[in-house]
């Protein structure tokens, strides 16, 4: 086939462009200089084509040829994407360290999916049977937790002419012929699609269950919903990262998808470590084996940056695809509206607020509304949760990513220094942090407890926000001159704070909380608070009560009680109240 | 071979805009020659149709539109790598001023290094012991580490930046070690101290020296980190050496990157700097690290004063996004005379936790650390409140803390110049401190491990 083919007239970072470029389509992949670096056209004027660079174009020459591919940037969807680790234009980091080393050179061709491993194969259809766009051909187990549903890509159907029998293939052998038309399609393990193309679904439906983090403070006050979005806004420091790995660890999701934007080397290389050690609390397998890596580290090429996060989203819709819920971490879609930004500038676009192109919020815009729970092709529920780490300027919410991003998000845990630098973890903001999902996920948690989550939940923030209120006053007139009542409210709240919502990733019991323990956590706590309220119209004063041995148990058993154990909470509860009654109260 | 060009069409800061070319590569390095015959270097920073922008590593003044030619090269930038570079002094672009030799050696790379494979990268564990306590005991540096120090004009970092080369170890070894030193835009005088205390502690016959002083050429600052990174990983990566890079000062470096960014008349984000300078750190802090199957290490330590000691600012902000955390010096500590005027708050270090701990430290480091930073915060907001309420206002309990933290300030942070503690002594400190607090105090340490250390 005739390909389109330009000259380079400029080369400015990663962004060329070529002229005589005639027959080039808009975000057609191109083959830029005579290493054929991989790009994308940006922007077409004439015969002038403007490409965007995925990988570094030092030593890049004038006149240099850009060729067309005659297709668009494209990822396969296949076997072979779990366990896997993959740069922005998913290109598996592990193929590129074989042909290049440790150090990542250019123009290295390598794809996707592995083309001689074989998968063993499951037919579901059979010859004569109708296959519709998204539904199942057969299936692999692809790993241990994943059955990999071979799909009909969106855009085939027809009969079945062929289906290959139960056995081993590669991605690259035909295992079903489908006749349309008058017309035979072969079909194959896998298939390509654009990333810059949401995948079909059939019907959105509102989130209905929560995503279970482990994670207390979120699960229990800004809980996020399966086929939500949330942002993680937060300066240098405060957890973004480490947040969004126990996300990725401990979440029910069934597949994983965590990419790293713009970030650090070593934070890539913390999870390939330690993932494969940790083991999911549901089925006791190693994590890595649901999960996806994308790596785009701050010294790769920046426009790959930009591609990294549509690659991922689109691998997260195919396996939606498959009836799965998939979960997103991006760490940091801020990497990615800078690398927007670097892009526009090069071009000469008009900037809009801080450089930043007049067309970020609709990016944005564009990129959380691929979550969702929906039904798919093939009948079935499956969701993509969004959870996108926004790192602001000097740590400033107003800046213009955070703002914008707040308008599509419906989740927002705001991580603060100051919690951060007195090493409360997770350093979510409890007063301005919020979760939109509260009222969807509300009938799933007050099913399993009695009723009683949100107004445990409730209870709970009320305490904290009259602590703030409180810490005002005391600025004023200190903490003697405070009613009892009043200074019963600082106590319950340090407890709550540093016995429930303070969360040590690090620790091997605390960092995984189940929803029981959770529940009975912070019942436990507010139980503390009703008895020690009861005491006080007694007359016993609150640092008494403060001062019994077992409130430090309590303060502790977030590390000390696994999950398994944790009607030794019911015991703690019980020490508190007979202490309690021995100084005359309760 | 290579075409000589006489037509600079324009002139304007440090860059020169040369039309009618061909055959340009992007990045690729110039020679410049001056009206009187002398060479300068620069590089290919844009090609558009048949003029390319140059950068003059020198600066353009005494360049001319008239008598000034210039060559491409057809390659990037390079330096001759070897290891006799170890004690040797080179300018900013790594051409010996020591008035030794040349290095000889047929070895020459590309000062712009590659990007590590994340897939190849080990992560840093290995404890590096700096006789600090407040970084040993509480922001543990790691081997392959990159962790700034964030400071002001006026403090001392240049000493505590030579204070923990002098003494940086890793307890039971001790071979393979050496020091790259990179001055970026730093006074003369500053260099001479950086120097003499190399020199005296020893240290000197195993480091290389990379000098673009305050009289230098600003844009050469924006390669001189590269060529000594570039030695940094044929060090570490091929001769199995573990490397610290003390990379001094930052901001200048940050500086010269904006002026560039002026003149090619960018759009700029915060305070005039180039919307590409996180990427543009990045490829230089990035380049710290280990990799798997290899012995060698590089550790960076770059030094950088906030404009106005203000943290936000846009260089101490783009750098704590890309660092594994950060030392930060405290103009508050210092007046009060507390050196090392470290402030624990806000500094932190993200490898720390991979680095200590049961069979590499101790199994009370983690915990202790925590419980220090849990007291000395609430240390730091109940200093604030008895400014407002006095001492009086406050309960037994407060008054406690308040004791702590004028204590962990006096004993725990505080050290002279020449001290190199233990990791054994820090945590002895810090023990000796946190003892005044009744064990129910101590929420972030095991009962078992408090039962073993503490004493009464
Ligand atoms: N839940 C947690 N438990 C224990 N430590 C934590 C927790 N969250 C954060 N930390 C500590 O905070 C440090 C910084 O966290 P993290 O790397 O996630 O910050 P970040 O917001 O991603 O910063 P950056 O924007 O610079 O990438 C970690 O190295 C760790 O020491
Ligand atoms: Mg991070």
């Amino acid at each position: 086939m005739l390909r389109a083919v330009g000259r380079i007239i400029k080369i400015s970072g990663p962004v060329v462009q070529a002229e005589g470029a005639l027959g080039f389509e808009m975000h057609e992949l191109a083959m830029v200089g005579n290493e054929e670096l991989i790009g994308e056209v940006v922007r077409i004027e004439g015969d002038i084509i403007t490409v965007q660079v995925y990988e570094d174009t030092t030593g890049l020459k004038l006149g240099e040829p850009v060729k067309g591919s005659g297709m668009p940037l494209a990822v396969e969807l296949g076997p072979g994407l779990v366990n896997n680790i993959f740069d922005g234009i998913q290109r598996p980091l592990t193929v590129i360290r074989d042909i290049t080393g440790d150090f990542v050179k250019r123009g290295v061709k390598a794809t996707a999916l592995p083309r001689d491993k074989k998968w063993h194969f499951t037919p579901l259809k059979k010859i004569g049977d109708y296959a519709r766009p998204g539904e199942f051909l057969g299936k692999v187990q692809e790993t241990p937790l994943i059955e990999h549903r071979i799909l009909v890509p969106p855009n085939r159907e027809g009969r079945v002419e062929f289906i290959a029998e139960e056995g081993c293939y590669t991605v690259e052998d035909v295992i079903a012929k489908l006749s349309f038309e008058g017309r035979t399609y072969e079909l194959k393990m896998y298939h390509r699609w654009p990333v810059r193309r949401p995948r079909p679904y059939i019907e959105r439906y509102e989130p209905s269950e929560p995503l279970i983090t482990g994670q207390r403070i979120i699960d229990m006050l800004f809980p996020v919903a399966k086929g939500g979005a949330v942002a993680i806004p937060g300066g240098f420091g405060t957890g973004k990262t480490i947040t969004s790995h126990q996300l990725a660890a401990w979440s029910d999701a069934n597949v994983i998808i965590y990419i790293g934007c713009g970030e650090r080397g070593n934070e890539m290389t913390e999870v390939l470590i330690s993932f494969p050690e940790l083991k999911d609390p549901r089925t006791g397998r190693p994590l890595m084996e649901r999960t996806i890596l994308i790596a785009n580290t701050s010294n790769m090429p920046v426009a790959a940056r930009e591609a990294s996060i549509y690659t991922g989203v689109t691998i997260a819709e195919y396996f939606r695809d498959m009836g799965y819920n998939v979960a997103i971490m991006a760490d940091s879609t801020s990497r990615w509206a800078e690398a927007l930004r670097e892009i526009a500038g090069r071009l000469e676009e008009m900037p809009a607020e801080e450089g930043y192109p007049s067309y970020l919020a609709s990016r944005l815009g564009e990129f959380y509304e691929r979550a969702g729970r929906v039904k798919t092709l093939s009948g079935l529920y499956g969701s993509v949760t969004l959870i996108g780490a926004v790192s602001p300027p000097g740590g400033d919410f107003s800046e213009p990513v955070t703002v914008h991003t707040k308008r599509f998000v419906r989740a927002f845990w705001a991580l603060d220094s100051a919690l951060a630098s007195m090493r409360h973890y997770p350093a979510i903001n409890w007063l301005i942090s919020y979760s939109e999902y509260v009222d969807y996920v509300e009938k799933w948690w007050n099913e399993r407890t009695n009723g009683r989550w949100k107004g445990m939940r409730l209870k709970a923030l009320e305490i904290l926000k009259k602590e703030d209120e409180l810490k005002e006053i005391i600025r004023l007139v200190g903490v003697e001159s405070l009613p009892e009542e009043e200074k019963l409210i600082l106590e319950t709240a340090r407890l709550l704070r540093e016995g429930f919502l303070q969360q040590n990733a690090y620790d091997p019991i605390d960092t995984y909380s189940s929803p029981e323990k959770q529940f009975k956590l912070l019942d436990a706590i507010l139980k503390f608070h009703e008895i020690a309220l009861r005491s006080i119209s007694k007359g016993i004063i609150t640092s008494k009560i403060a001062s019994l041995p077992s409130i430090a148990d309590l303060v502790r058993a977030r590390m000390n009680i696994p999950n398994e154990k944790i009607e030794d909470i019911d015991a703690i509860i019980e020490r508190i109240e007979s202490e309690i009654k021995s100084l005359g109260g309760a | 071979m290579s075409m000589e060009y006489r037509s600079i069409q324009k002139i304007s800061g440090p860059l020169i805009f040369v039309e009618g070319v061909s055959g340009v590569g992007y990045y690729e390095l110039v020679e410049i020659r001056d009206g009187e015959g002398n060479l300068r270097k620069g590089r290919v920073l844009e090609i558009n149709r048949n003029i390319a922008v140059v950068e003059v590593f020198e600066g353009t003044t005494g360049l001319s539109t008239t008598s000034t030619t210039v060559r491409f090269l057809g390659r990037p930038l390079t330096i001759p790598l070897s290891t006799e570079m170890l004690g040797r002094i080179f300018n900013g672009i790594g051409e010996p001023i020591d008035g030794g030799p040349p290095p000889i050696t047929e070895d020459y790379r590309d000062v712009n290094g590659l990007p590590m494979n994340p897939y190849s990268r080990d992560y840093p564990t290995k404890f590096i012991q700096t006789g600090v306590s407040a970084i040993d005991g509480m922001n543990t540096l790691v081997r392959g580490q990159k962790l700034p120090l964030f400071s002001g004009s006026g403090l001392p970092h240049n000493l505590l930046a030579t204070q923990i080369a002098r003494q940086a170890t890793i307890v039971g070894e001790e071979e393979g070690f050496a020091v790259i030193f990179v001055a970026m835009g730093i006074k003369h005088d500053e260099a001479a101290f950086f120097k003499k205390s190399f020199e005296e502690s020893g240290v000197l016959k195993n480091a290389a020296l990379f000098l673009n002083l305050a009289d230098d050429p600003p844009v050469e600052r924006l390669v001189t980190p590269r060529c000594a990174l570039t030695l940094a990983e044929y060090l570490a990566f091929e001769q199995d050496m573990h490397i610290l890079v003390i990379l001094t000062d930052m901001t200048n470096y940050a500086e010269a990157l904006r002026e560039i960014s002026a003149a090619r008349e960018e759009v700029p984000s915060r305070k005039g700097y180039p919307g590409y300078m996180y990427s543009d750190l990045a490829s230089i802090y990035e380049r710290a690290g280990r990799i798997r199957g290899r012995k060698g290490s590089i550790t960076q330590m770059p030094v950088l004063t906030m404009p106005n000691d203000d943290i936000t600012h846009p260089i101490p902000d783009l750098t704590g996004y890309i660092t594994e955390g950060q030392i930060v010096l405290d103009r508050d500590l210092h007046r009060r005379g507390i050196y090392p005027p470290i402030n624990v708050l806000p500094s932190l270090s993200r490898l720390m936790k991979d680095g200590i701990g049961k069979g590499k430290t101790r199994e009370d480091h983690g915990p202790v650390a925590s419980q220090l930073y849990a007291a000395y915060a609430r240390a730091q907001e109940l200093r604030m409140l008895s400014t407002i309420i006095g001492e009086e206002g406050l309960t037994e309990r407060d008054r406690l803390y308040l004791r702590f933290g004028d204590a962990f300030e006096k004993r725990f942070i505080s050290q002279s110049v020449n001290e190199n503690r233990s990791l054994e002594i820090t945590l002895n400190i810090a023990w000796e401190l946190l003892s005044i607090f009744p064990d129910s105090e101590l929420t972030r340490i095991p009962e078992r491990i408090i039962k073993l250390y503490k004493r009464s």
